[in-house]
């Protein structure tokens, strides 16, 4: 009962900040205007356009809240729950706490596949595509290695992935190195930095499908992921073949990291720092973790995009916010041994 | 019911087990003992059917270990580790929870009437008092009786047990090991490693004494652990001996040093 309650207070924060974030800009904008903006919006959405609310509002309104605003913000929710679920899968999956979800590479190899789609020349939805691909072919990479290793799986895997990222970002350094300086150069660098600035209603819908692809069976099978938690002959022991649950938590948390990734570029620590604290409130019970990561992390990442938004003329890249608040986080694990308390 | 029979296992060219034949009857308690690296863990996986036999079959209630489906083979023969060392403080009863696993469906959790069950479990071995505290906090004696529960809850009728008492002290390896017998008691086949042969002779019905990866001796503890068997195994004198106790007679193990004592 105790946890319902937690996680109805959790939802409403989540669906405050939401809210809270239409306000935030130096466009002002009324409640109720928002209110119903959103709801034509659904309404517009369920019937396929045919149903719609009488306008009430400027075009300059609509424009403002439906066009700039809603993408960015549903984006910071889509990428903030999809890091964090992520995370926390690989966490249990790797039995380790301290793990994000760029350990198998999926991170790097989305930056490298960008920074070399702006180097082409490609459009805006070629990058994120390219972005895509990247990331998850640097996954499967390190996967094929881990394979056909002959070390310890879960060991194997680790390695592979340390690899596999290095290589795609001497990858990165390189595309940086040969490209101008003027227009590309600026171009990787933000995009590598992390941000949702740019981002329009394609990106969204582009990423949304591999996320829900990820996260349905993640959180259809939560339960069965405390079992990755305890050793290889325990859980086999108990009934379940762990080589396909493995493998499938590790295809549906890359699905989710690579797609989040090719449209936010790369926010680190929210994947780690965020299953942290939902452990500290709601205990290590996956059945509890994945719905409650996947609403923290939405509620996070929405509030540091409020911040990088404006909290200066010039926007903040989202990477920078996240490292500035994920790094102490990481520091704190390491000195606490990464055990949460919660006798 | 287990039946091994002419059970032999190597991992490339090392023999591990040579044709080991035995039969665990039902409602039995046997200790396999035997010295460090002789195969007793590798005869365990064999049993789960984690490892395949080169040569030789495992039989769990007549039908070949190899035919169970994970799941199917997790009704029948449930495995207590020798430690467990949790990375994440999953409370008791979560733990315990996982033995569920095998009776429920892919998307399935457990629910409360499962809960329920855990806690009937943990009631059994009385730590229900434990149920939500974190699997990180209890002692050693607590987590051990806490992977029992997680076996008994699973409802298999054979438990596999890895060295139950071996980091565990002196009265905590007691309380575990009566636990076990009480276990034995309500039907349970048990077979469980250790290094002291003295929980053999009081505890187990049957004693599985392996050495070089062959059946050293299998019978009752009493008649099969005789002074020269030990010897045997352990490689040093042991004088056994009837002691009266308050409590009765037991059979007990004294060391008397032997050729490796005497060069010290």
């Amino acid at each position: 009962m105790k946890y319902r309650l937690k996680l109805a207070l959790l939802g409403a924060g989540c669906l405050f900040v939401f809210i809270a974030s239409f306000f935030m800009g130096r466009y002002g904008i009324d409640l109720p205007t928002v209110i119903r903006l959103l709801a034509d919006r659904f309404v517009r959405m369920v019937s396929f356009g045919k149903l719609g609310l009488s306008q009430t509002w400027t075009g300059a309104q609509q424009s403002i809240v439906i066009n700039v605003r809603l993408p960015r913000i549903a984006a910071a929710a889509l990428v903030g729950a999809a890091l964090a679920v992520a995370g926390a899968a690989y966490q249990g999956m790797f039995r380790n706490p301290m793990v994000s979800p760029d350990i198998l590479g999926a991170s790097t190899g989305a930056g490298f596949g960008a920074a070399l789609a702006i180097l082409l020349g490609f459009s805006y939805s070629g990058i994120t595509t390219m972005s895509f691909v990247f990331g998850m072919a640097a996954v499967l990479m390190a996967w094929l290695v881990s394979k056909s290793s002959r070390i310890q799986t879960t060991i194997a895997m680790v390695l592979a992935g340390v690899m596999v990222s290095s290589l795609f970002s001497a990858g990165t350094s390189f595309v940086k190195l040969v490209a101008d300086t003027q227009s590309q150069l600026p171009a990787i660098t933000y995009w590598l930095m992390g941000s949702l600035s740019s981002i329009k209603m394609a990106d969204l819908h582009f990423a949304a499908i591999p996320i829900l692809i990820g996260l349905v069976p993640l959180f259809l099978l939560r339960w069965r992921i405390n079992l990755l938690t305890v050793s290889e002959a325990e859980a086999r022991s108990m009934g379940i073949e762990t080589g396909r649950l493995r493998l499938l938590v590790i295809f549906c948390a890359t699905l989710m990291t690579a797609a989040s990734v090719s449209i936010s570029g790369m926010i680190g620590w929210v994947g780690l720092a965020i299953p942290h604290f939902c452990r500290l409130i709601f205990g290590q019970d996956y059945r509890r973790l994945i719905p409650c990561s996947a609403l923290m992390g939405a509620t996070f990442l929405m509030l540091v995009d409020n911040i990088s938004r404006t909290i200066s003329t010039a926007e903040i890249p989202l990477g920078i916010l996240t490292a500035f608040i994920g790094a102490p986080v990481f520091l704190y694990l390491i000195i606490t041994g990464g055990s949460a308390k919660n006798d | 019911m287990i039946e091994v029979k002419n059970l032999c296992f190597s991992y490339g060219s090392g023999s591990v087990l040579d044709n080991i034949s035995f039969c665990a009857e039902p409602g039995s308690l046997i200790a396999v003992l035997g010295p460090n690296g002789v195969g007793k863990t590798t005869l365990f996986r064999c049993l789960l059917g984690f490892l395949k036999p080169s040569s030789g079959r495992v039989l769990v209630n007549g039908k070949d270990v190899s035919l169970f489906s994970k799941k199917d083979l997790a009704k029948e023969i449930a495995y207590i580790p020798q430690s467990y060392n949790p990375v994440f403080n999953h409370t008791v009863l979560d733990c315990v929870l996982m033995g569920l696993t095998s009776s429920l469906s892919v998307f399935e959790q457990p629910g409360p009437e499962h809960e329920k069950k855990a806690l009937q479990c943990l009631q059994m071995l009385e730590i229900e008092k434990l149920a939500h505290r974190g699997s990180m906090k209890i002692s050693g004696g607590e987590r051990q009786l806490m992977l029992i529960a997680r076996a008994l809850v699973q409802d298999a009728k054979v438990l596999i047990m890895d060295e139950p008492t071996s980091s565990l002290d002196y009265g905590n390896s007691f309380n575990v090991m009566d636990r076990i017998s009480e276990l034995r008691d309500r039907g349970y086949t048990i077979l469980f490693s250790s290094h002291n042969p003295d929980q053999g002779l009081r505890w187990a019905d049957k004693v599985l004494a392996l050495k070089n990866g062959k059946v050293l001796a299998y019978g009752p503890a009493k008649e099969s652990l005789s002074g020269n068997v030990l010897k045997e195994l352990y490689g040093i004198d042991v004088s056994v001996n009837n002691v009266s106790t308050r409590d009765g007679d037991y059979t007990v193990c004294i060391p008397l040093g032997g050729k490796n004592a005497q060069n010290v």
